[in-house]
């Protein structure tokens, strides 16, 4: 019988053709939005570990308090103690130092005095450290834009915009000007080694990066550092882990009572990231249900027009008697056929448009000029395994439901009045 | 000229200047309020000087420690400061000049001359509950703001004209000003800064009036930012010397290094 129907199918073009092209354009764009999405919330989230919060973050109560401010002085103090414990703790997963600051960058005439200057933000990463994943974690030789990456202390990254505005080249001297953790001016002489294009509005407008021991040195930080970062065994991110090692952390280390005990935080914690991902969660749910829904209608719509496009040629059936029900069933299995050759080929368009997202992707930075939260410059496709049914449930359930609704119809037609019906 | 002004300007090395405002009118008449110009003028003449050389301490109480720096200030007018950092060893030898709307700081560590401007200006004064910006603020109260008592009111055994000072426009940072001023004596007692909101921002406290030839000064300020953690930031002046002679080379930028 199913392969009856699907000969059938197959010579007449009129009755599969163009179906499985609108269900698979269909499912193929489904599957494509559902990939996307979740590429999107994977890219905000492996952008956000990775420059700023980690997959855990550990800070000081009062710190993580004040997180926005990136306040130096409510740093972790003997941070070298706790780093070891930690990774006595949790083997496992890779444990860094990271201090973000603020100030200004300074540029020396020959006098030694201003030429230019302008606000910078900074972020200190073990840059020196030859077993250090930290470059290879900010992709800095991806990144850099003119320089080296620097190899000695004393030397820094800044962004190439603001190289630009600052009229500074790789080999020229700079002075950061800052807030000590105990709240005192603090000067720091280094060489840019190199410029770089963060790819975010943000950063691309003012920042720097320095290594740890330069600004431990600079902003009077000894053993002292903002944060700690911690990053999971597999470099993905796993809430359900992270959990765990953010309990069992917290248990043991911290104290309630005092403001500058260390305190971990998850990545979906910090700042205003998780309220966000939740927020682009709920809405990417949203919207992948309206897809869908006005996925189903359509093809829906297609079932119904299916069927009543072929109104003549189940008036022929019932005449030469066939029963009602049998046609009624070979329609709908019919449809099932259509919608499973349809599902699978968009699913494999969908699949295909969705892998070549996940490699290339989307550059956005066009639309985030001006841009004031911290987002990359361009969005990811990630196949994930929903992907791969998704589709067939506008493809095959839409496309079967309206074929049956419009089946209804043939149990209405009287035997008595077909002749009369084709011959009109 | 408001108090917080005069204060930043203690610290910048000035100590208080009008700008020339004259008395605008007779003084109080029994059960009513003077006018908000003439408490403020008589205040400022009160605590004004030609220029003054002066040693002082800010003690800076943060969430984690306290600190204490140590400066010596030649200032001549409001417009013209240079300060030398004493100690601690970190802070030592770090100088700072003020000409009219320009400052420069220069730092032994990096034997670098840096101007401070945009941003950098909200930061806080080496951790204090001061603003660099506060301190460059040089208009005079007139310039910026209606002054108005609004009442009296006992404070610290001193009975106090309360003035308020409403911001001629919205682009000041404090919109609205309390000065509680001594009827007596036509010296500050409190001052409290207010955002257009209504928010407390800034509040500080003088105490230890001295007698200074014909004036009265206060011995020891305590700023506090009501938005940052801590116990404020106190001022303790250790000496001062008002109409010294002051040599002209001091206010370049030469003298820094």
């Amino acid at each position: 019988m199913i392969r009856f129907l699907f000969k059938g199918l197959l010579r007449d073009k009129q009755r599969s053709l163009l179906p499985v092209i609108v269900v698979a354009a269909g499912v193929s764009l489904t599957v494509l939005m559902v990939c996307y999405i979740s590429g999107v919330l994977g890219d905000f989230a492996d952008f956000s570990a990775k420059f700023s919060t980690g997959h855990v973050k550990i800070m000081t109560k009062a710190y993580a308090e004040n997180i926005n401010q990136v306040p130096t002085d409510l740093a972790l103090t003997d941070v070298s103690v706790l780093l070891d414990e930690v990774r006595k703790e949790y083997p496992d997963m890779d444990w860094v130092l990271r201090t973000q600051f603020g100030g200004l960058l300074d540029v020396p005439d020959e006098n030694g005095e201003t030429r230019s200057q302008g606000p910078v933000m900074g972020i200190s990463i073990d840059m020196l450290t030859p077993e250090s994943k930290e470059p290879e974690r900010l992709t800095l030789d991806r990144i850099l834009v003119q320089g080296e990456i620097p190899d000695s202390p004393g030397e820094i990254l800044i962004s190439d915009d603001l190289a630009n505005n600052l009229e500074v080249k790789p080999g020229d001297p700079v002075t950061l000007m800052g807030a000590t953790m105990y709240g005192s001016m603090a000067f720091y002489n280094f060489i840019v080694s190199g410029t770089v294009r963060f790819g975010t509005v943000v950063m691309d407008k003012g920042a720097m990066i320095a290594d740890i021991s330069d600004i431990q040195a600079a902003l009077d930080m000894y053993d002292a550092s903002s944060e700690i970062l911690g990053y999971l065994p597999d470099g993905y991110w796993d809430a359900g882990q992270a959990e765990i090692i953010k309990s069992g952390f917290n248990s043991k280390f911290s104290d309630p009572d005092d403001e500058f005990s260390p305190v971990m935080s998850m990545l979906t914690e910090q700042s205003d990231l998780a309220g966000y991902l939740e927020m682009v969660d709920a809405m990417s749910f949203i919207m992948v249900f309206v897809f869908v829904l006005a996925m189903s209608i359509v093809l829906w719509n297609t079932g119904l027009i299916g069927g009543l496009r072929r109104y003549g040629e189940v008036g022929i059936r019932l005449a030469i008697g066939e029963e009602k029900g049998h046609i009624y069933r070979s329609m709908i299995l019919e449809s099932i056929l259509i919608g499973i050759v349809g599902s699978a080929f968009g699913t494999i368009i969908g699949l295909l448009f969705s892998y070549w997202i996940q490699e290339v992707g989307i550059d956005i930075s066009g639309m985030t000029q001006g841009a004031t939260m911290m987002m990359p410059a361009s969005f990811h496709a990630k196949i994930v395994p929903q992907a791969y049914y998704i589709g067939f449930i506008p493809g095959l359930i839409a496309s079967s439901v309206g074929t049956m609704l419009s089946g209804i119809g043939i149990y209405k037609r009287q035997t008595a009045v077909l002749f009369k019906e084709l011959e009109t | 000229m408001s108090i917080m002004k005069k204060q930043l300007i203690l610290l910048s090395g000035g100590l208080l200047l009008t700008g020339g405002l004259l008395l605008s009118g007779a003084g109080a008449l029994y059960g009513q309020y003077p006018s908000g110009d003439e408490v403020m003028d008589r205040m400022d003449r009160n605590m004004s000087s030609e220029n003054r050389v002066m040693t002082s301490k800010m003690i800076i109480h943060g969430s984690r420690t306290s600190r204490t720096i140590e400066s010596k200030t030649w200032a001549v007018g409001d417009q013209k400061s240079y300060s030398e950092y004493l100690s601690p060893p970190r802070e030592a030898g770090t100088k700072m000049l003020k000409l009219e709307d320009a400052l420069w700081i220069y730092s032994p560590s990096t034997d670098r001359t840096i101007q401070i401007s945009g941003h950098m200006l909200r930061q806080s004064v080496m951790g204090s509950d001061l603003s660099y910006e506060d301190m460059m603020d040089d208009a005079t109260y007139q310039d910026n703001y209606n002054a108005a008592v609004i009442g009296e009111e006992s404070l610290r055994d001193s009975e106090c004209w309360i003035v308020e000072l409403n911001a001629k426009t919205s682009d000041v940072t404090y919109q609205i000003r309390k000065v509680w001023v001594d009827r007596e004596k036509y010296i500050p007692i409190r001052e409290e800064l207010y955002a257009k909101s209504g928010k407390l921002l800034k509040k500080t406290e003088l105490y230890d009036f001295k007698r200074n030839g014909n004036r009265w000064f206060p011995g020891r300020m305590v700023f506090k930012d009501m938005l940052k953690k801590g116990d404020g930031t106190e001022f303790i002046i250790e000496s001062i010397e008002f109409d010294a002679d002051i040599p002209d080379h001091i206010f370049t930028k030469a003298s820094l290094r």
